[in-house]
């Protein structure tokens, strides 16, 4: 049987993803060297840019398209995805590891009675069928995990696989109306955490930690961040203190980050804050205590206080 | 109303990993197991719903002997009846599913409360798994949860911000943190746990579709350099990271 991909695309607000275009992306690449068919899904309403996707490596994308669908539903997405499936006799399925993605593809994985592998860091063919690997135990170990079923789902950890260049094709895309949906399940209201950028999505982040003494001194990593075009992270120790909403928690009991840059400013750099952090690109810890575990993972780091340190910085920022 | 909570029994948090001798697992030597942090949360949102309104919280787990710790524990803060679906086998995510699933129907419960991840294997996938093969409605990584007769209204996290569900029974519900503040079991508590019976069941073991190949340590980071000790090496970090790591 021929490899087939399917790629969903996910859709907030009637805008694509970031994650999807590189799970667009690394989906492409895949089928490519595994000279494979692939097409691309979405569901929502109103929905801009798709012929957009074709940048990405796919030729076409189908919308499945109903005013109720533009809020997320799991009970609704997965009987459509469902069908699509059926009707495309795809054997791989690919999703971004987010609040979205995690939700439905192990849901559509009982349905299609296909194997699971979630929050992969790294995909490659092998013989014919996909090899991912997965971080486990927060990040201290990594699987190299394989799927033997004859259909198999799996979600792309964000930031991960980057998108690189990208060509000037528009995909087709075909819009299908939908509807009798099983809304059984199914999201009410959305309220944003005022427009900010959220830490599993942003490029560079700056995290504040117990170090900063008090909320009123975030003040200043508020500041960094926003110079930086960054989104604003903080440690376990913060958000228990009351100071940063859980949201920003960035850890093995909070979120799971691979931006470019990370910076952490006053964190000690405790196994369970690496866990979620050590994959970035880039570390850059500010800490006035030298022997802080977090020097052991940063990239460049500046053994002093944040207090002189961080007003600098911007200072110095501001100037260029 | 009889409430469901599985609870899975894992490394701490702390834990140094190593790799076992197999290199397809961790080596357990010195390793301590603890309640799997977000199981906390869904034992406590099990023993408020009931304590709301009228009933009794199970708790089940599917693991070698060792697992009781974790039950014990459920059963000190307030479960009145523990479950062990015994085996020492490693399996995959879908085969433990259908083992709990098979016991939840077993329970005839139509609410059942999950963490939204075991810390060790971090899949986050067992609530969607078992809801979806039991045919319940699925709440993952709830921030809270209201239950008005059989109709559910939850939260839950989004990037950048929430999202409000309504569902209704029968339902699965996993537990993000933020959800409530777990309870301390009580000395009485402890000590009635103690005389508790935990009931164990076999488990029919249905083939892995999922195989770990290998498991493996990831590449240390090598140690970076510490560019200053004050503000005055602010000008060489911005240089280093504009010229060198070309981030900004
Ligand atoms: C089950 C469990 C789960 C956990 N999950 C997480 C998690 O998801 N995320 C997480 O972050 N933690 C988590 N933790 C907590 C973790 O163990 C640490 O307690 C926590 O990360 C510490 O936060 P911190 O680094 O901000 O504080 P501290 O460890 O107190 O460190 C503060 C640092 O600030 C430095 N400092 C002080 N003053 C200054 C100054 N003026 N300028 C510069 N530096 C200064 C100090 O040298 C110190 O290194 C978890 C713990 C457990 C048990
Ligand atoms: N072996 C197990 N026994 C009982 N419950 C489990 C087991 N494994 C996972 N769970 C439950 O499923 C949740 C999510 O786990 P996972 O999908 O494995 O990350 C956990 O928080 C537990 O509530």
């Amino acid at each position: 049987m021929a490899n087939k991909f399917i790629i969903f695309v996910e859709q907030r607000d009637g805008e694509i993803k970031k994650s999807s275009l590189e799970v667009l992306k690394k989906g492409g690449l895949l089928a490519v060297a595994m000279r494979a068919d692939i097409e691309a899904v979405t569901i929502g309403n109103e929905i801009s840019n798709l012929e957009n996707t074709g940048r990405y490596g796919v030729s076409k994308i189908t919308h499945l398209k109903n005013t109720e669908l533009a809020n997320y539903s799991v009970s609704a997405y997965t009987d459509l995805l469902v069908s699509f499936a059926d009707e495309s006799n795809a054997n791989f399925f690919l999703f971004a590891n987010t609040a979205m993605g995690k939700d439905l593809a192990p849901v559509l994985s009982v349905k299609l009675n296909s194997g699971i592998v979630v929050d992969c860091v790294e995909l490659e063919e092998t013989e014919g069928n996909l090899v991912a690997t997965k971080p486990v135990y927060a990040g201290k170990a990594l699987t190299i995990v394989k799927s033997n079923s004859e259909k198999n789902i799996l979600t792309l950890r964000p930031n991960v696989f980057t998108i690189g260049e990208v060509s000037d094709a528009k995909a087709e895309v075909i819009v299908k109306d939908v509807e009798a949906l099983n809304l059984s399940n199914k999201v009410i209201s959305v309220s944003k955490a005022g427009g900010k950028l959220d830490v599993t999505e942003a490029d560079i982040i700056v995290s504040g930690g117990r170090g900063l003494k008090a909320p009123e001194n975030f003040g200043m990593i508020e500041e960094l961040a926003s110079l930086l075009g960054a989104a604003n992270g903080a440690s376990r120790a913060a958000v228990d203190a009351g100071w940063r909403p859980h949201s920003e928690q960035v850890g093995q009991t909070g979120k799971t980050v691979s931006p470019n840059l990370y910076i952490a400013v006053g964190i000690s750099g405790a196994i369970q804050h690496l866990a979620g952090m050590q994959s970035s690109k880039y570390i850059v810890a500010i800490n006035k205590d030298k022997d802080a575990p977090i020097f052991g993972v940063a990239d460049y780091g500046i053994a002093g206080d944040a207090f002189e340190v961080i007003p600098a910085l911007i200072e110095e920022l501001k100037k260029n | 109303m009889k409430i469901v909570v599985c609870v899975n029994h894992v490394p701490d948090t702390a834990t140094k990993v190593n790799i076992s001798s197999d290199q397809k697992t961790i080596d357990k030597n010195g390793v301590t197991y603890v309640v799997n942090p977000y199981d906390e949360f869904a034992i406590e949102e099990a023993l408020k719903t009931k304590e709301a309104s009228d009933g009794e919280v199970v708790v089940l787990s599917l693991g070698p002997e060792t697992n009781k710790e974790t039950l014990r524990k459920a059963l000190a803060m307030g479960a009145d009846s523990a479950v062990l679906l015994k085996t020492d086998l490693a399996l995959d995510s879908l085969s433990v599913a259908k083992a709990l699933a098979d016991e939840i129907k077993n329970q005839e419960t139509e609410l059942v409360f999950m963490g939204k991840q075991s810390v060790d294997y971090d899949s986050s996938i067992m609530g969607q798994l078992v809801a979806t093969l039991l045919g319940y409605n699925i709440v993952s990584t709830a921030t809270s949860f209201k239950l008005d007769g059989t109709k559910i209204t939850a939260e839950r996290e989004i990037e950048g911000g929430k999202e409000t569900i309504e569902t209704s029974l029968p339902a699965i519900v996993t537990a993000q943190k933020g959800l409530n503040e777990p309870r301390y079991a009580s000395l009485k508590g402890i000590m009635t746990a103690k005389r508790k019976v935990i009931e164990e069941k076999e488990i029919q073991v249905t083939e892995s579709i999922v195989d770990v190949l290998e498991m493996k340590k990831p590449k240390a980071k090598e140690a970076g350099k510490i560019v200053g000790e004050d503000a005055s090496a602010v000008p060489e970090l911005v240089r280093l990271l504009k010229e060198e790591a070309k981030v900004i």
